[in-house]
């Protein structure tokens, strides 16, 4: 990265770090929606614009981290952060499954997608059977005080929830800068761009391909653990719904896959799109229900037909910065 | 007869002929992606529409769905040749996952254009004589779902010998065998491509105004019936036109079992089951030919 490009990134991040003393709350949580889909968007991409892999499924993995953490605080006691590992691991664990089935089995591209999205919807269903975590009617986390912090258990105010995922999607774009430019990274693009030729170079595809569904599943799984705490409640038919896949991967895609800043531009990007077009149909004061997702769907219509690679690569040859 | 066994053979038959309303859904689908390789994500969205045309034909000029059926086909088709000549064709040599997001937004634009249009409240059509059954012997047949399942093993018929013996169809064939050499050989494969999208379209339309007299209609039931539509396919067997019909009458038993044997609402999670089970052991489907 060029000069300009580190400038420009420690102003983004200047930003970011003094935005709740100048904001107000409902700013607040539009900074907190558009780094949730920033740090989800760089979870997906690694498996999707690294490795290659269509997940339409991602949900599934956002759910079992959401699941598994607010289970072990409202039936144990157990704290988010010790949570989070086993949260890791049995989003892991259904990566495993998921990425042997599809690798062991050579399930590529459409029939990839389709997998994933049948274990997700499967998982919902099953979830709304789920009694002992609420089952359909949806589980409940006790609320604090809001203004109370209680960083051990993570209840406090909006602040500190914005913090925590601002950490998170900086850390998460640092590792995949650090992923792309190590061996990893390498190996992951050679695949992408052409599975024999990698493996005739002695790649291990199987194992590179696993580890980058398990990364990916990972971390999307402590972004269900901060939505669990954030939201409050769970509900079967929200989290691992097909929509919040859908919701995941449109980040990346619209900002350009396989790029670092990518998902960051797509999520900004969208969450100002949703909440203009919000604030549109309120202001002309059509109460219309619908009218938000058309305008939203044909705006996602006009990028993808007329921005092919992206906004992210456009951006970037008109900011003069390298990709 | 004992009358487990009655009601056992009664859920069957009414699972085999909703499954092959299901299935004529399924078709369309498969169609498409046999020949020009489209997933289309937009399937269930697009039926929505033709079941909200059915309906508003029937509830303001009161045109009876099995003639609509007509009128709903011969507009969808050229729905689905504009959609597919005019937004779906720059995508055709795009990677899957742009195909996947176009498709999202038509889905978007069109399951909230109903919403707009007609609100969120579900509606259904009833026809006074389609409420009693057909008596078979100590069997129960519902007169509704009869004529259904009559009409769409029609429409997928008339798509077979289209494809079968038809001059046209026969070039559409020849196109997903091969579409350099079909384009070599001076057919006008874009054309042929645009035919097989408004073909797949009027199987959805029909498949709808028919569904419109056996389910309760709501603008969101379109990504349910994407879903559906896949599920079918992948069982089947995508791009083979047998496998959406048996896959179709094989979801809709197993659905009807399902839902007498475990709760109602876990019905399509075996479904899933079987989706991933058939993708796993034999992904080509049940009646697929070789990948």
């Amino acid at each position: 990265m060029n000069r300009r490009g580190r400038s420009l990134l420690a102003l983004l991040g200047l930003l970011l770090l003094v935005l709740p003393s100048v904001a107000d709350n409902y700013v607040l949580s539009l900074a907190t929606l558009f780094l949730f889909f920033a740090y989800t968007g760089q979870a997906w991409n690694i498996l999707m614009g690294f490795a290659g892999q269509l997940s339409l499924g991602h949900a599934l993995y956002l759910g079992i981290g959401a699941y598994t953490s607010a289970a072990l605080f409202s039936h144990f006691g157990i704290g988010p952060w010790a949570g989070l590992w086993l949260a890791i691991a049995l989003s892991s664990l259904a990566g495993v499954i998921i990425g042997f089935l599809a690798l062991r089995f050579s399930i590529a591209g459409v029939y990839f997608a389709l997998l994933t999205i049948a274990f997700a919807e499967f998982a919902r269903i099953g979830f709304d059977h789920f009694t002992w975590v609420g089952g359909s009617g949806g589980l409940f986390l006790k609320v604090l005080q809001r203004e109370q912090i209680d960083l051990l258990n993570l209840r406090g105010t909006p602040t500190v929830f914005y913090y925590v995922i601002l950490t998170l999607a900086a850390v998460a774009f640092l590792a995949c800068s650090w992923l792309m430019q190590g061996r990893a990274g390498y190996y992951w693009q050679a695949i992408r761009e052409n599975e024999e030729a990698a493996q005739a170079l002695g790649i291990n595809v199987f194992r590179w391909k696993m580890l980058a569904v398990i990364i990916s599943a990972a971390m999307t799984s402590l972004a269900g653990v901060f939505q669990a705490f954030y939201y409050n409640n769970l509900f079967p038919e929200q989290v691992f719904n097909i929509a919040r896949s859908i919701e995941i991967i449109l980040g990346p895609i619209i900002g350009g896959i396989g790029t670092l800043f990518g998902p960051i531009v797509g999520a900004a990007v969208l969450t100002l799109l949703a909440d203009s077009a919000t604030e549109l149909v309120a202001a002309l004061g059509w109460d219309l229900p619908g009218l938000k997702q058309l305008i939203y769907g044909v705006a996602l219509f006009l990028i993808i037909v007329f921005l092919p690679h992206g906004i992210w690569p456009r951006l970037a040859r008109t900011l003069k910065v390298p990709q | 007869m004992p009358a487990d066994f009655i009601n056992l053979a009664n859920v069957t038959i009414s699972g085999v002929l909703t499954g092959l309303v299901y299935g004529l859904m399924a078709l369309g689908l498969s169609v498409i992606f046999g020949v020009a390789r489209v997933v289309n994500f937009a399937h269930g969205e697009m039926m929505t529409i033709a079941m909200y045309l059915a309906l508003i034909l029937f509830t303001s000029v009161n045109v009876n769905p099995f003639v609509a059926v007509l009128p709903v086909a011969i507009l969808f088709f050229f729905i689905g040749y504009f959609l597919q000549l005019n937004i779906i064709q720059p995508f055709i040599s795009r990677p899957e996952h742009a195909q996947f997001i176009l498709l999202l937004a038509v889905a978007i634009i069109m399951t909230n254009s109903t919403l707009i249009a007609f609100g969120p409240d579900a509606r259904s059509v009833t026809l006074d004589y389609l409420l009693e059954s057909v008596e078979a012997g100590p069997l129960l047949i519902d007169r509704g779902k009869l004529y259904a399942a009559l009409i769409a093993l029609g429409a997928a018929v008339g798509l077979f010998s289209f494809f079968r013996f038809s001059l046209t169809g026969t070039a559409i064939r020849a196109c997903a065998d091969n579409w350099l050499g079909a384009k070599v050989a001076g057919l006008n494969v874009q054309h042929l491509y645009a035919i097989t999208f408004g073909l797949g379209s009027a199987c959805v339309a029909v498949a709808g105004c028919m569904l419109v007299l056996l389910v309760e209609l709501t603008p969101a039931a379109g990504p349910a019936y994407t879903l559906l539509a896949f599920v079918i396919v992948i069982v089947g067997g995508l791009g083979s036109m047998n496998g959406a019909l048996a896959g179709g009458i094989l979801i809709g038993v197993a659905e009807g079992l399902a839902g007498l044997w475990l709760a109602p609402s876990a019905k399509s999670m075996f479904s899933f089951a079987l989706m991933i089970a058939v993708l796993v052991l034999r992904p080509r489907g049940l009646l697929g030919n070789k990948l």
